[in-house]
């Protein structure tokens, strides 16, 4: 089972890095965005550390929904996500690895690139560190979650904006918490708590919605 | 004597038992009471004019769909509460092929046995060049025809340990000496004491009484 977990992560990053495009457009769009909130209220520190939880929460959050359909979206177009259904291994296990791929290759860059906006939102030292553990907990979540709205609209023909409709409220507790965890830290004070729940935010969707959407891939594709 | 005795146990065994299957829709009913068996080392076409209901039946075969009404039994268990069972024994091709674009022709079919049944590599090589792909292994599979993808699929077949085999136009895309190929694949598979089902347009050249034929009609059921 576990083989078969590998593989299906091996055969997602193959076909991503195959077409770049899926992966550099959602991260673009992230930087860009976060980018534009300088350029337009203009370079002044305290103003720009008050609204930095706020924007680059909201800029992970569209980035992450701009690069969710193609998560089952493609696979159910050219059959092989029936394939996927028929095999020996239960679909919760599949559709997990499916979404591990996913993360890592949406959730990840965004990982890499928070230094870099640290620097354009002048967030000090502790700020950063709280920004970098909430995109650790919370970017998986946003794609577990998300996961669940891509599986229930992958076999209409026009989904994306009901996509975005059904999901996007979905992600207003993980973006609640992000941001008061972030707000804490540039205030200086703990932000274990906000911090400890999203971290039981993620538990809970890693353990739950891979049923959620298996059985809303069933639902999809009968 | 005992290898007789196992040939015709695993024959009872490997049954497919279609139950009072009922299929609805967009409100409408597409059939009902549909009742068959498919034996071991048995050959099934399911016939019918565009629109009957062919497809709907294979997906609810394969366990894609769940019936309106009725039960599909695979070795005498429901195939919806044990799908995992069910699945290891069987193969289906649908419509879509089934092959992603951005990977190989070789790769395609590795992923695709990785995530069913595990072969060795050489015979993934050996499959390919029996579908006449030889030389375009390592081509993407967005690079090749339409007949070339439909072939990658219909590939599995050659490596096939399934017993049971739902093809949904399997002939599409594919040319006359390909069609004859495919024919003795299906014999040879049924000799072996496997199941096929398929739907198809085409005349099949099978000797008389190897192929059963179910045709399905609006509201109606013959068999013969």
């Amino acid at each position: 089972m576990f083989a078969v977990f590998m593989q299906v992560i091996k055969r997602e990053l193959i076909t991503a890095f195959r077409r770049k495009s899926d992966i550099l457009n959602p991260l673009w769009f992230f930087i860009i965005v976060i980018t534009l909130f300088p350029l337009g209220i203009g370079p002044e520190p305290n103003l720009l550390l008050r609204i930095a939880p706020g924007v680059i929460w909201v800029a992970a959050l569209l980035s992450a929904l701009l690069s969710m359909e193609r998560l089952f979206r493609d696979d159910f177009l050219d059959g092989s996500l029936e394939q996927l259904m028929l095999t020996n291994t239960p679909l919760g296990v599949i559709v997990t690895a499916k979404v591990v791929a996913h993360w890592l290759l949406t959730g990840v860059p965004i990982l890499l690139v928070s230094p870099l906006l640290a620097v354009f939102l002048s967030l000090d030292a502790n700020t950063f560190t709280a920004t970098f553990i909430t995109l650790l907990l919370g970017t998986p979540v946003l794609s577990f979650v998300g996961a669940i709205g891509v599986a229930l609209t992958v076999g209409l023909r026009k989904g994306g904006v009901l996509l975005s409709l059904l999901i996007l409220p979905l992600f207003i507790p993980v973006l609640i918490f992000a941001t008061s965890a972030i707000d804490a830290a540039s205030f200086g004070v703990s932000y274990a708590g906000p911090v400890a729940i999203l971290g039981a935010m993620l538990a809970a969707s890693v353990t739950l919605s891979p049923f959620a959407i298996a059985a809303s891939l069933r639902v999809s594709l009968s | 004597m005992l290898t007789f005795l196992q040939v015709a146990a695993g024959r009872i065994k490997n049954m497919l038992e279609v139950v009072n299957l009922s299929c609805i829709r967009e409100d409408t009913v597409l059939f009902s009471d549909l009742s068959f068996t498919v034996s071991a080392g048995e050959m099934i076409q399911i016939e019918g004019p565009n629109g009957v209901g062919k497809t709907s039946l294979l997906r609810l075969l394969a366990g894609l769909s769940s019936p309106a009404d009725g039960h599909i039994l695979w070795q005498h268990i429901d195939t919806l509460e044990d799908r995992e069972n069910y699945h290891q024994d069987l193969l289906y091709l649908g419509h879509l092929p089934g092959v992603k674009a951005e990977l190989t022709a070789f790769e395609n079919l590795f992923f695709y046995h990785a995530m069913h049944a595990p072969v060795a590599k050489d015979k993934i090589w050996e499959a390919l060049a029996q579908v006449g792909l030889a030389g375009y292994e390592d081509q993407l599979a967005c690079h090749l025809s339409a007949g070339q993808q439909r072939r990658i699929a219909l590939a599995r077949l050659w490596l096939s340990e399934q017993k049971l085999w739902i093809l949904d136009e399997p002939f599409t895309a594919i040319d006359k000496s390909g069609v004859k190929v495919l024919e003795s694949l299906f014999l040879a598979h049924a000799d072996k004491g496997g199941s096929v089902v398929l739907t198809t347009h085409q005349d099949l050249q099978f000797s008389a009484g190897r192929l059963r034929k179910i045709t399905l009609t609006r509201q109606h059921l013959t068999e013969y």
